[in-house]
């Protein structure tokens, strides 16, 4: 069995390798791509759109259709992770910690509970005591994480990066808060709901940008007829940079959502 | 353009990509994986192709990973084959 997948691996490899040696080479100007569409956009894609980023330019708006389906799927990655390992039943085990002694009390009856305050905490089944270096410089970390993450979605038009990129940093800044304090103390702070109606919303802001520019007599997704509102200057990119928040929006929960599903399989209790 | 650069990162690439596949423990896979997505990334930077290596370090190194070693600390680490 083993053999015989590793022929048809190689054999998969074999003709792929093989289909490659058709393809144009690398920076060919002769190549189908960069004969007809790529031209038009560098020629012509600054003075269109006032972007200087032709990537977002051609993303965001020659093809902004097509990049609001692909916010769409992402929500439905995240919508598709929620409805296979969402798990509502509770957890019959609890583990309550007592602060000033360190005694764990182990409770099975899950009708009864110790109260969680100050004296006693709920804690995970694999309890570590918290590690003051890495919650220090977790803390420390995570705000320019963040920063960093809506710079990137800010200036998805003049450097490389957009929606995307900015809302996977943004996720990620979240799951790192996650991982280096508990999935409890994640969830404290960004609950369930708000995760699904900012992954709803993020589709929604794209779509909502879209459907106004008809209201105001254009085509779906036309941003120059903002201008009345927001003025003849960088209306397009200023259309662009609306449609990034959205797009990161949308993803910074949608990887919120995925990571803790995942982690705590559906439970939303414990985790890394 | 840059060759000798060229050339190391696809060696480092193929090594990571052929160590991902023997590696045993699930968790150092998900980590060679993790640089298998970087070296993608710098050979991107290479190309001039600057936001898909942007997008390919966010995502291929970054999350994927994580989400790598979330699913296996919920599974087993070691794998049988």
């Amino acid at each position: 069995m083993k053999l015989l997948s590793l022929i048809v691996v190689c054999l998969t490899g074999g003709l792929l390798l093989y289909g490659t040696a058709d393809l144009p080479d690398w920076g060919d100007p002769n190549a189908p791509a960069s004969l007809h569409l790529s031209n038009y956009y560098i020629e012509n894609a600054v003075r269109d759109t006032q972007v200087p980023n032709l990537v977002t330019a051609v993303l965001a708006d020659y093809r902004s259709v097509d990049t609001m389906f692909e916010t769409a799927v992402v929500f439905c990655a995240g919508l598709a992770c929620f409805l296979l390992l969402r798990d509502f039943t509770p957890k019959k085990d609890h583990y309550y910690r007592h602060v000033p002694t360190g005694v764990i009390l182990h409770v099975k009856n899950p009708d009864r509970q110790v109260i969680v305050g100050n004296e006693f905490e709920d804690i995970d089944k694999e309890w570590l005591p918290p590690d003051t270096i890495i919650k220090t410089v977790c803390r420390m970390l995570i705000p320019f994480i963040q920063i960093y993450a809506l710079y990137v979605v800010a200036h998805g038009d003049f450097s490389p990066g957009g929606g995307f990129q900015g809302g996977v940093i943004f996720g990620s800044s979240l799951i790192l808060l996650a991982i280096s304090y508990n999935l409890k103390y994640l969830l404290k702070r960004v609950s369930e709901k708000f995760l699904g109606i900012l992954s709803a919303a993020g589709v929604l802001v794209y779509m909502g940008i879209g459907v106004v520019a008809m209201v105001l007599g254009g085509n779906f997704l036309d941003y120059e007829k903002y201008a009345p509102i927001f003025g003849e200057h960088h209306i397009r990119a200023l259309g662009m940079l609306g449609v990034e928040i959205g797009v990161g929006m949308a993803v910074t929960a949608v990887m919120v959502i995925i990571y803790i599903n995942i982690v705590s399989e559906g439970k939303h209790d414990e985790g890394l | 353009m840059y060759w000798p650069i060229d050339l190391i990162i696809l060696i480092f690439v193929i090594v990571c990509a052929l160590a991902a596949i023997y590696v045993k423990d699930l968790l150092g896979t998900a980590v060679l994986f993790g640089a298998y997505s970087f070296m993608m990334c710098l050979l991107w930077a290479i190309m001039g192709a600057v936001d898909v290596a942007f997008t390919e370090a966010s995502v291929g190194a970054g999350v994927s990973t994580v989400f790598f070693v979330a699913a296996v600390f919920r599974t087993s680490r070691r794998t049988k084959d």
